[in-house]
């Protein structure tokens, strides 16, 4: 075995707060040789990129100088090194991508001017030979007409391209070990896809070492060589990724396998991790994820399990593991029962709740000294659906295909330029601004973002309230405030939270809170903006248990707006995806999961990483990015990445094919 | 003494917005959320210092705000009960000594002498011209050349042993205080404030009021012998006036943010919040009136009251009524023309808050739109009112003796630092000069200023979510 190229041994970062020292790495040790890929894997606030940022020694001020341990790169200690020293080892030897691609470029620069810049540092380069050098790097990332991109800015450019551009940064510096810090979360599967494949390809090229921090297990299963698990500050296992795979063997670990939801798990509640990641500012004695363990036993909580190597390459931290424990600790628990209680899963006939029939949201675009209207935003342009009782229907699609607009445009919080949208008997789009408001209770909405949706200077009691007020649910106070606590027990919250604000709340809290004030008003149906996609998987589960739970009990309808497909195998009743404005598929789930039939919606779920390392399915590489809805493609809108284009895709769009019963698709490959 | 109490105009405003600040902070001190930020205030060291500072001078202005004429002594007795023309304040009447000891002209800070020479008159009949010994300006003095120096000392001396006692009774006070509700024993409270361990920097809080009570102590000692700061053209002591200039500060720095804001609040939320013409009207408005030159207006407006106040002195019964009008008018005309700024900004921030998403789920409730300014918008945009007041503050207090120097500031009659430097014009082009009026005007101003910058920054720090920490 070859040396290692970098290695961790027994780092420490701590921050000085008023409530005494946080550690958010706590005694660290990894290795990463040349050509690897190792990753960091965990959820937020785990102190992986803590762990990133140390080894770079970019700490933010409240850090600084309070890091032990050692960094070694090729035996030297970089945590010795001087901050002038480190700045020829940043760039130049460690190169760091960044989660955001938008806020990581200087927005006044030319993206040839910033790659330059690197060159200039770290490799002397100037005039001709940067310019040359700058375009091969570009080249190498795969941007395309890359001289005309030379001397862009990086407005101009999407999400992806932009990441590609900070991969170009990094490698000008033709670094030997390149830090990802979640380098694909911010972007669409497809995307993710692209830059993921980049990044092996580079790794193939020039022997790179690459530390992936992630929160991903699909990410991880499909590039990584080694993975570790990190939990509140250290890490709790670590495997080679077939062995981690193969056999998880830290409870943790387990549990995050258990809480993905997919296919498998319909019907059934998801595994959930109780309680939360415990506060760093305190001393440990025990182990750390004992109150969340299903195996705990004494000896967990009166000793901290010690570092474990079970078999070659494979440790953890857990007494379960340690086959040296002295027997009288070896008391091996049984794991409790887990209650995986089916749910119910036959619902009869479907009866329509609401229909949808060429909803279009134009948004004009004015410009110019008298504002005239220059073109508009076709965000939605044309979809039709239809919702069923006590069902759900996901909407499908990568960002900016116009579903989120959707969604609203039905509860008509935006205004749609066109369409019906039928509920019962009533046109929605036809009441006036005070008619609408005796409907608004019954059709609600969940927001993504559990942080900017609540009022962050009113009590949680009083924003679920607020709703119940308005839509005069309940008859005096008192009877609200009992429904206020009665809601907030329904999804799991004490009702003492009614006094506190939201952000003494977690996220996976926040989104309950969202939930229960959907609920007081008692709607009929939900919008659900992608509820999950700012948790973590954990979390996420246990949110995805309780709208679930409660689509069983009060026979809700939602409509799941979302772009991860493994919710929508496991939730969705019947799956519509959306490209540009437009539905290009739509079908039950078995028909889109199982039998896709539109090459968008192939190459859609060919892109989603999966864990099933056996079954590997051939990503479907889709070219470039979504086009602009200001101007569409002629023809079918999806024609310019499809590999089946044929030439009357260039022409019309295509009709709706109805393939099955509840099956349909708009595309030239079935007629 | 008999007396009549005299409500000025400002006098009321000053007292309606003391009951609006004490509203305000007992609504806070119930609010958990609202409390967090202003314990942050309360925790820096700069902020509290200045705080201090800010509250005498508060104190000052407040008794300055509380008027009364009093009876002038009847010559019969059938005759109904007269009050006096002028109109003195509690202050007035704590600082009779240093009103009323007027000199005849200029004399230098601890002069004992004129500043002017005079024609004396010796018992003997023969005529000198020199500088005249001070009518009270160390008047106790048998031999002002010999003994002023040393009388300074003693003076000071005891002056400054006072001002000791008076400030260790204070802590004393302080740490009882805070032992009884802390339930521990002043010992430690001592120690602990000693040490700087307690939350709020009450070692930097005592040690600036400390030195303000020694200051005191020590002005008034020497004050009610010497002039401390000199005398005016007229003889008036300096400090006294420079004192009595802080109301007319304080005055202008708060009044016109009370009439301001309504203004700015109201406009720049339904602006940000309704679009469409509403918006349209409410840009216009503001774009217009800040094109304006600022100046401009304020002295056409003061000078049609001015002809008014004159064409009318029926309707203003004593010369301070008439000041006071004036001051009113410059604060309101203040007020409208530095209104637009703080509109623009809450426009913006209204703009942002309105794609904010617990809006639309205020609108998916169908909650309306009245309830949807005051209890979502306006919450959320009130940080940015505060910061905009405390900072706004200074700028107003600066821009009143800017004012004064063009001729358009408060009334004549009234005590303001702007007409103290406006009358420094002539004071210092003449020979010798005359230094110690702007000097005093400048020492008052840029306390005040300073201090109110240092907390209008702890405020910032504290309310704007860019630069709070996590």
């Amino acid at each position: 075995m070859t040396e290692p190229f970098l290695s961790v041994r027994n780092l420490k970062t701590w921050f000085n707060s008023s409530r005494g020292p946080v550690h958010a790495v706590d005694g660290v040790s990894f290795d990463i040789r040349k050509g690897e890929t190792f990753a960091l894997l965990g959820e937020s606030g785990c102190g992986k990129s803590m762990t990133a940022l140390s080894v770079m020694q970019l700490l933010p001020s409240q850090a600084v100088g309070n890091v032990s341990g050692e960094v070694l790169l090729e035996g030297q200690d970089l945590l010795t090194l001087s901050e002038v020293a480190m700045r020829d080892v940043r760039g130049n030897r460690i190169a760091m991508i960044f989660q955001e691609p938008m806020t990581s470029l200087n927005p006044v620069l030319t993206i040839g001017d910033q790659i330059e810049e690197v060159l200039r540092r770290h490799r002397g380069l100037r005039g001709e030979q940067a310019y040359n050098k700058a375009l091969e790097l570009l080249d190498a990332v795969g941007i395309p007409e890359r001289k005309q991109r030379y001397g862009e800015y990086p407005h101009q450019l999407s999400g992806g391209m932009k990441q590609r551009v900070m991969i170009a940064m990094a490698l000008a510096g033709e670094p030997d070990l390149l830090i990802a810090d979640e380098p694909t979360t911010a972007l669409d599967v497809t995307i993710q896809a692209q830059i993921l494949e980049l990044l092996q390809a580079l790794q193939r090229d020039s022997d790179m070492a690459i530390l992936l921090i992630t929160h991903d297990l699909g990410v991880v299963s499909g590039m990584v060589d080694h993975v570790a698990v990190m939990y509140a500050g250290y890490i709790v296992e670590k495997a080679a990724r077939q062995q981690f795979f193969d056999n998880p063997s830290h409870p943790y670990s387990k549990k995050l396998f258990a809480s993905l939801p997919n296919i498998k798990k319909r019907g059934h509640k998801l595994a959930v991790i109780e309680g939360s990641v415990p506060s760093l500012a305190q001393t440990f004695r025990a182990c750390r994820f004992v109150e969340r363990c299903d195996y705990a036993w004494q000896t967990c909580r009166d000793r901290e399990p010690r570092w474990f190597e079970f078999e070659r390459g494979h440790g953890a931290r857990c007494h379960l593991v340690d086959t040296e424990l002295p027997p009288h600790e070896r008391v091996r628990p049984v794991a409790k029962a887990e209650t995986s209680s089916a749910l119910k899963s036959d619902l009869g006939a479907p009866r329509t709740l609401m229909t949808v029939e060429d909803l279009v949201v134009h948004f004009p675009i004015h410009k110019g000294l008298f504002k005239r209207i220059h073109g508009y935003v076709r965000a939605v342009d044309g979809v039709s659906l239809e919702l069923f009782r006590g069902r759900t229907v996901a909407l499908v699609g990568e960002s900016g295909c116009g579903k989120t607009t959707a969604g609203k445009a039905l509860l008509q919080l935006i205004q749609p330029t066109a369409g019906k949208v039928r509920y019962g008997d009533v046109e929605l789009t036809q009441l006036s601004r005070q008619a609408i408001k005796s409907h608004r209770g019954e059709l609600q909405i969940i927001f993504q973002d559990p942080y900017s949706s609540m009022n962050p200077r009113m009590m949680v009691g009083d924003i679920i309230e607020e709703g119940m007020a308005a839509q005069k649910v309940g008859a005096s106070s008192e009877e609200r405030r009992q429904r206020v606590e009665a809601l907030l027990r329904q999804v799991g919250l004490p009702p003492e939270s009614r006094y506190r604000y939201p952000h003494e709340f977690s996220g996976g809290q926040r989104q309950r809170i969202c939930i229960a004030r959907a609920l007081a008003v008692s709607p009929k149906m939900i919008v659900c903006d992608e509820p999950t996609s700012a948790l973590d998987v954990s979390v996420q589960a246990q949110i995805l248990n309780l709208l679930k739970g409660l689509q069983d009990q009060l026979g809700l309808t939602y409509l799941f707006i979302t772009h991860n497909m493994s919710v929508v195998e496991y939730l969705a009743h019947n799956v519509a995806v959306m490209y540009l404005g437009r539905i290009v598929e739509q079908g039950s789930v078995r028909d889109i999961m199982e039998n896709p039939k539109h090459p968008y919606t192939q190459a859609l779920l060919s892109a989603v990483p999966t864990i099933e390392t056996s079954s590997r399915r051939e990503i479907i590489q889709l070219e470039g990015d979504l086009p602009s809805p200001i101007n569409p493609p002629q023809g079918c809108h999806f024609h310019p990445r499809c590999a089946h284009a044929m030439p009357e895709c260039r022409e019309n769009y295509p009709l709706a094919k109805i393939l099955s019963q509840t099956h349909q698709v708009r595309c030239f490959l079935y007629k | 003494m008999e007396f009549k109490f005299v409500i000025l105009w400002t006098d009321a405003l000053v007292f309606l917005l003391v009951g609006i600040v004490t509203g305000f902070t007992v609504y806070v001190s119930r609010k958990e959320h609202l409390r967090a930020p202003w314990r942050h205030v309360a925790r820096s060291r700069m902020g509290m210092a200045a705080l201090v500072i800010l509250a005498a001078y508060l104190v000052v202005g407040l008794l300055d705000s509380v008027h009364y004429r009093p009876a002038l002594e009847t010559s019969g007795e059938q005759e109904k009960v007269r009050y006096s023309a002028e109109v003195l304040s509690v202050f007035d009447l704590i600082a009779t000594p240093f009103r009323e000891r007027q000199e005849k002209t200029y004399s230098a800070p601890f002069a004992t002498h004129l500043y002017a020479k005079e024609t004396i008159e010796f018992p003997d009949g023969s005529t000198r011209r020199d500088f005249p010994r001070l009518e009270y300006g160390g008047a106790h003095l048998d031999d002002p050349h010999q003994d002023r120096f040393a009388d300074i000392v003693l003076t000071s001396v005891a002056g400054i042993v006072q001002g000791v006692v008076i400030w260790a009774a204070l802590i004393t006070l302080t740490a009882y205080l805070l032992a009884r509700r802390q339930k521990s024993e002043v010992k430690t409270v001592v120690k602990r404030i000693a040490k700087g361990e307690t939350d709020i920097p009450w070692h930097v809080m005592l040690v600036t009021a400390g030195l303000l009570i020694v200051l005191t102590v020590l002005a008034i000692n020497l004050g009610l012998k010497y002039h401390l700061l000199g005398t005016d053209k007229v003889g008036q002591d300096v400090l006294y006036q420079a004192l009595k200039s802080i109301r007319t500060g304080l005055v202008i720095g708060t009044l016109t943010t009370l009439i301001m804001l309504p203004f700015a609040t109201i406009l720049g939320i339904m602006a940000g919040f309704f679009h469409g013409w509403v918006d349209d009207v409410i840009q216009y408005i503001y774009t217009t009136l800040s094109s304006i030159p600022g100046v401009l207006l304020i002295a056409a407006a003061v000078l049609v009251l001015q002809v008014y106040v004159e064409t009318h002195p029926e309707m203003f019964d004593t010369i301070a009524h008439r000041a006071d009008m004036r001051l009113l008018f410059l604060c309101i005309i203040l007020g409208i023309t530095s209104w637009t700024g703080l509109c623009r900004l809450l426009r913006g921030e209204t703009l942002k808050l309105r794609e904010v998403e617990y809006i639309q789920a205020a609108t998916a409730f169908g909650v309306s739109n009245a309830k949807m300014l005051g209890r979502h918008i306006l919450p959320n945009v009130m940080h940015i009112v505060l910061i905009a007041v405390v900072l706004d503050f200074s700028g107003l207090v600066l821009a009143e003796a800017v004012l004064a120097y063009v001729g358009v500031g408060v009334d004549p009659s009234m005590n303001s630092w702007g007409n103290m430097i406006n009358a420094a014009r002539l004071e210092i082009a003449r020979e010798p000069i005359v230094w110690w009026s702007v000097t005093a005007a400048f020492i008052f101003m840029f306390t005040l200023v300073l201090s109110a910058n240092l907390f209008s920054d702890a405020v910032r720090d504290a309310f704007d979510p860019r630069l709070r920490q996590q």
